[in-house]
């Protein structure tokens, strides 16, 4: 092999490079790195078990649209016995009141867009 | 320590400020339970009745509509082709083309008759929705729509023969005046129209068109029950429908 050594030399300063990024991340720690949720501003229990909810509140909001829209059953007792009215701004963020500090900061964590918001009104912005 | 004026001002403003956010923010969280006070209205088969004298003496009045699009956060568009409408008047000889002739009443010809979703028994427009994004609700008659399923297609603005469905050409948000925070808005790209004002009902209360009308000329009630006011007046009143030759058999009905 001709200059074999400039070769191998030049293919690890690549994959140095190539590599780089991960490295930085994982030596300062962003790589681990998980948003901070804001609390609930009420209640000390979700309308479901709170792991349940991490990784289930879409399938969840989808069953209230469905049991609202085309069943017409707008009320549910919650697991603390209270009435909830399975509504997405008048329940989830009645609790959750920072939706940019709970929502949406695990959202753009993760790089998930809901399309709700569209329609759905956050209380804060009923002005135009 | 040593402390000038300026810096302890500075500091006691900015505690002064904290305290009054941590206030307010703990109003705000404050519980209030989902009023279910009321016994929802229930039905099997819901009707309404215009009485088009009342309307008559009531003139210009647009109560009616004025109050649904305000509870349904309706946007107001400048240009007519973007025009949303759930509930609106128009001429009693537009609205009735074929009861028209040449020496109609005077009164009654140019009489702003209100208009909104027939909630027919045989929706034109439930038979071409490719999604179930409308359809009849089985227990009250109510023509409902979902709008999460719509897609825009139009076919039901098309099927529908009382121009009763609008859709959103343009993102409806900035043209609403003042944003109702518990009715969601629409986006563009969908088809909206009347309920009946099904989300009022599930609480109890009357459809906002008839609570809103201080002349009493929108009587809502359920035709299935004999006692009901509906009954009482179909019983008692001429009443006319939109378009009976299509067999659609709405439910709105105007007593003349
Ligand atoms: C095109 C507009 C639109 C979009 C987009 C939309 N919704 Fe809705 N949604 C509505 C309307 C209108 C209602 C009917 C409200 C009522 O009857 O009280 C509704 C009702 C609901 C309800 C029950 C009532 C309530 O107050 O929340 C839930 C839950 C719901 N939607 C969840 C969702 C979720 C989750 C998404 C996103 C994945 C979403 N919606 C996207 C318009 C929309
Ligand atoms: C009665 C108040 C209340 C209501 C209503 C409520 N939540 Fe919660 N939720 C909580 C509490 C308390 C927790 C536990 C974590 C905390 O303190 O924030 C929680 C946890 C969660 C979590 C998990 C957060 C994590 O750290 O992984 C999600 C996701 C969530 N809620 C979504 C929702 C959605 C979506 C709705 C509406 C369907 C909703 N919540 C309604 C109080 C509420
Ligand atoms: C702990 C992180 C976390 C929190 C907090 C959280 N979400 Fe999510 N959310 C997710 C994940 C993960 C998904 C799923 C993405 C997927 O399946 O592609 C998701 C998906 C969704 C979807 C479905 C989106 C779609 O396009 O189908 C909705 C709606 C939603 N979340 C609403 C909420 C609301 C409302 C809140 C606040 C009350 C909330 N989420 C808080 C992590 C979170």
């Amino acid at each position: 092999m001709y200059d074999g050594g400039k070769v191998i030399l030049g293919l690890v300063v690549f994959l140095v490079l190539l590599a780089a990024p991960i490295f930085y991340n994982l030596a300062s720690g962003e790589a681990q790195h998980v948003p901070e949720l804001e609390k609930a501003a009420r209640g000390d229990q979700c309308v479901r078990d709170s792991t349940y909810m991490t990784g289930n509140h879409m399938d969840l909001l989808n069953e209230w649209r469905d049991q609202v829209v085309r069943e017409g059953e707008r009320f549910e007792t919650g697991p603390d016995g209270a009435t909830y009215e399975r509504s997405l701004s008048n329940t989830c963020l009645s609790c959750h009141v920072n939706k940019a500090e709970f929502c949406d900061r695990c959202h753009d964590y993760l790089g998930v867009q809901p399309y709700c918001w569209d329609c759905h009104i956050v209380p804060e912005e009923t002005q135009p | 320590m040593s402390m000038d004026r300026r810096k302890f001002m500075r500091v006691s403003g900015l505690a002064a400020l904290g305290l009054a956010g941590g206030a307010s923010r703990d109003l705000l969280a404050q519980e209030t339970p989902p009023d279910t006070t009321r016994a929802p209205l229930t039905g099997s088969r819901w009707a309404l009745v215009v009485d088009l004298r009342k309307c008559m003496a009531a003139g210009d009045c647009t109560d009616c509509s004025q109050a649904c699009h305000r509870t349904h956060n309706v946007p107001e568009f400048d240009n007519p082709k973007d025009e949303i409408k759930w509930i609106w008047k128009e001429s009693f000889e537009h609205v009735f083309e074929e009861q028209e002739h040449e020496f109609l009443e005077e009164a009654l010809k140019h009489v702003k008759t209100p208009v909104l979703c027939n909630h027919c028994d045989n929706p034109p427009c439930v038979r071409v929705c490719p999604t179930q994004a409308t359809w009849k609700r089985e227990q009250d008659g109510i023509v409902m729509m979902d709008w999460h399923r719509c897609i825009g297609c139009r076919y039901c603005v098309l099927a529908c023969p009382y121009g009763s469905r609008s859709f959103n050409w343009r993102d409806p948000r900035p043209f609403i005046k003042e944003i109702k925070p518990d009715f969601p808005t629409r986006s563009r790209g969908v088809v909206e129209k009347c309920t009946f004002c099904e989300e009022r009902l599930a609480r109890g209360l009357q459809p906002s068109c008839v609570e809103a009308c201080k002349e009493r000329a929108l009587i809502f009630g359920d035709l299935e029950d004999p006692d009901s006011e509906v009954r009482r007046l179909l019983k008692e009143r001429f009443t006319i429908r939109r378009k009976p030759g299509l067999g659609t058999q709405p439910e709105v009905y105007y007593m003349v």
